[in-house]
């Protein structure tokens, strides 16, 4: 029991679950979206600022949740700052068939595999299926925000 | 032998509540999750089914089941029969004065709805008020909302303290000259608070106002006697009550019932059909167009003989104990804070820590093979007032013992054990 636990709630997803990283809301940011997970009723709010050439200037959120929902956030938002919105495309693509495919290779992806493997840590939800969709909240909200949605759900 | 059991067994021996032989009666419960024994504390959700409720669906699929009250053939009379005897059987359960006053619905939900737009309809008109509480939840505010966008009601909520106990002052001062129903909990899925319903009935029938009470936590806990309360409304679902699920019960005073429309059109509701006009049938059976749900009917009915066997006196003190057991044991877990402290309370803590959100904990105690629920328990305005999104709720019925809240307490330990 616990070791399934452990590797669930792994030290760096306690670490950013407590303290996350880039927990603001930034005044040059220009897109925006809300994400809800109904089941928990958590929300989310994320804050891109995009340049004109697609490029992810910073990336920021705002909300309480669970560990793993704030943790998977705050991860999101360092690893997503300085990529296009096409990598960052290809990485929400990855994370999220690495949050529910067993036989997920982060080698045969599309995404930065430096970036995949910092995200490996939340890779334990797939033993925790109920779990997932706090894995994928803020990655879900992200996308909604690049794509000029202002809000999303985890339905 | 534990403290409820002995207060059961203190006035009548023969009456003795042994939760040994109560879980025997559930098959559920002998296994395993994860490799731990089940712990079920999830009741308040919704309950698990004894044997007896089991066996007599069963019976009925394989022995008499037809359509009900149209075949002139045997197993229709069989079926009919049994159907109509549940009917009754959940008359008898609240005392009601007429099995014409019990109407089945899929579910409280369906029930609370269905007055909303059949009550609605022949009674409210735009501008008229209704008062709900802060401890609705979301199936006794969404209906109201709905028939405020269709007809222009007006909608008050009643205040609560902060320890979750209804104000009747506020409650009182909400009602005035176009106050047309109250509708309101009896007791809270989320956070146990029991209501004085009584007397909400009473300040709102001495201005002429009647009341639709929301039982869905208060039938399986406590005697409910409708007639003793006034209500003029009552609804609870099977599927809490060690029932079906897909069957709900809603209860209304015979001629306010016969006052309203129809709430579905279609076969078994009417006394006659031409293309030019229907005749309805009076209630109950207006109110209940198609096919209805035939053998959960009749299961609910075995649910009721199972709870009035066990005595429902019995069940509030074995619960009582189990409460006032696990109020104390998880007040004494380092960072939790219980969430509702009402002067009165069924058998359901809620609470938080400090330590974890709401969700990994009941991660964490799934785990362990404790199935508790973690959420805003379709409650998110009663939450709001605390200034929450999420609570874990254990909530316990007739087969849960102190050694359940002891491995409760136990899983919850180890929320501090990863978190720190």
């Amino acid at each position: 029991m616990m070791d399934e636990l452990r590797e669930l709630y792994q030290e760096v997803i306690l670490d950013h679950g407590r303290d996350p990283r880039n927990h603001r809301c930034p005044a040059e940011a220009n897109r925006h979206a809300q994400g809800n997970n109904p089941i928990c009723g958590d929300k989310l709010v994320v804050h891109l600022t995009v340049d004109d050439s697609g490029l992810i200037r910073d990336v920021a959120f705002e909300g309480k949740g669970c560990a793993i929902s704030i943790a998977s956030a705050s991860l999101m938002t360092e690893i997503l700052k300085g990529k296009t919105k096409d990598e960052a495309r290809a990485l929400f693509d990855d994370f999220h068939e690495m949050c529910t495919k067993d036989d997920f290779d982060a080698s045969a992806a599309n995404g930065d595999v430096d970036a995949l493997e910092r995200l490996q840590v939340l890779s334990g939800v797939r033993q925790f299926p109920m779990r997932v969709k706090c894995a994928t909240l803020a990655w879900h909200t992200m996308n909604a925000a690049m794509s000029g949605e202002t809000e999303t759900s985890t339905e | 032998m534990s403290e409820a059991m002995e207060i059961a067994a203190g006035g009548n021996s023969t009456l003795a509540f042994d939760v040994e032989s109560v879980r025997a009666d559930f098959p559920i419960l002998k296994q395993e999750v994860f490799g731990r024994p089940l712990v079920y504390l999830d009741n308040a959700a919704s309950a698990q089914k004894p044997r007896q409720v089991l066996d007599v669906m069963q019976e009925a699929y394989e022995t008499y089941y037809s359509n009900v009250h149209r075949g002139l053939h045997r197993l229709s009379q069989l079926s009919t029969d049994g159907f109509e005897a549940g009917r009754e059987k959940v008359a008898r359960f609240i005392n009601a004065e007429s099995d014409k006053e019990i109407v089945f619905t899929r579910n409280a939900t369906e029930a609370i709805n269905l007055v909303a737009a059949c009550y609605g309809q022949a009674f409210l008109k735009e501008g008229d008020e209704v008062i709900l509480s802060t401890l609705e939840h979301h199936s006794n505010i969404v209906p109201w909302q709905l028939l405020r966008e269709r007809i222009g009601i007006v909608l008050k909520v009643a205040p609560i303290d902060d320890a979750g106990n209804l104000l009747l002052d506020g409650f009182e001062a909400l009602l005035g000259p176009r106050t047309r129903l109250v509708a309101m909990l009896h007791v809270s899925n989320a956070i146990g608070t029991v209501v004085p319903i009584e007397q909400v009935i009473a300040l709102a029938h001495s201005r002429d106002v009647p009341v639709l009470v929301d039982g869905s936590q208060a039938v399986q806990h406590r005697m409910v006697d409708v007639r003793e309360l006034d209500a003029d409304f009552y609804v609870f679902t099977g599927h809490k009550l060690y029932g079906p699920s897909g069957i709900g019960v809603l209860y209304g005073k015979r001629d306010l019932l016969n006052a309203m429309p129809p709430y579905q059109g279609g076969g078994e509701m009417i006394s006659s059909v031409t293309f030019e006009k229907s005749e309805f049938k009076e209630a109950p059976h207006r109110f209940e167009a198609g096919t209805p749900a035939i053998v959960e009917v009749i299961g609910l009915g075995a649910a009721l003989d199972y709870v009035e066997a066990l005595g429902r006196d019995n069940i509030a003190a074995h619960e009582a104990g189990l409460l006032a057991y696990a109020t104390t044991r998880l007040s004494q877990l380092p960072g939790l804070t219980i969430i509702g402290t009402a002067r009165e309370k069924a058998s359901i803590v809620s609470f938080v820590m400090e330590q974890a959100h709401a969700h990994d904990v009941g991660t964490i105690v799934d785990r362990a093979g404790v199935a508790i629920r973690a959420g805003h328990h379709c409650a998110q305005p009663l939450l709001q007032r605390f200034g929450l999104t999420a609570t874990a709720r254990a909530s316990f019925g007739i087969y849960n013992t102190r050694a359940e809240v002891d491995a409760l307490a136990e899983a919850l330990g180890t929320v501090s054990e990863l978190f720190g």
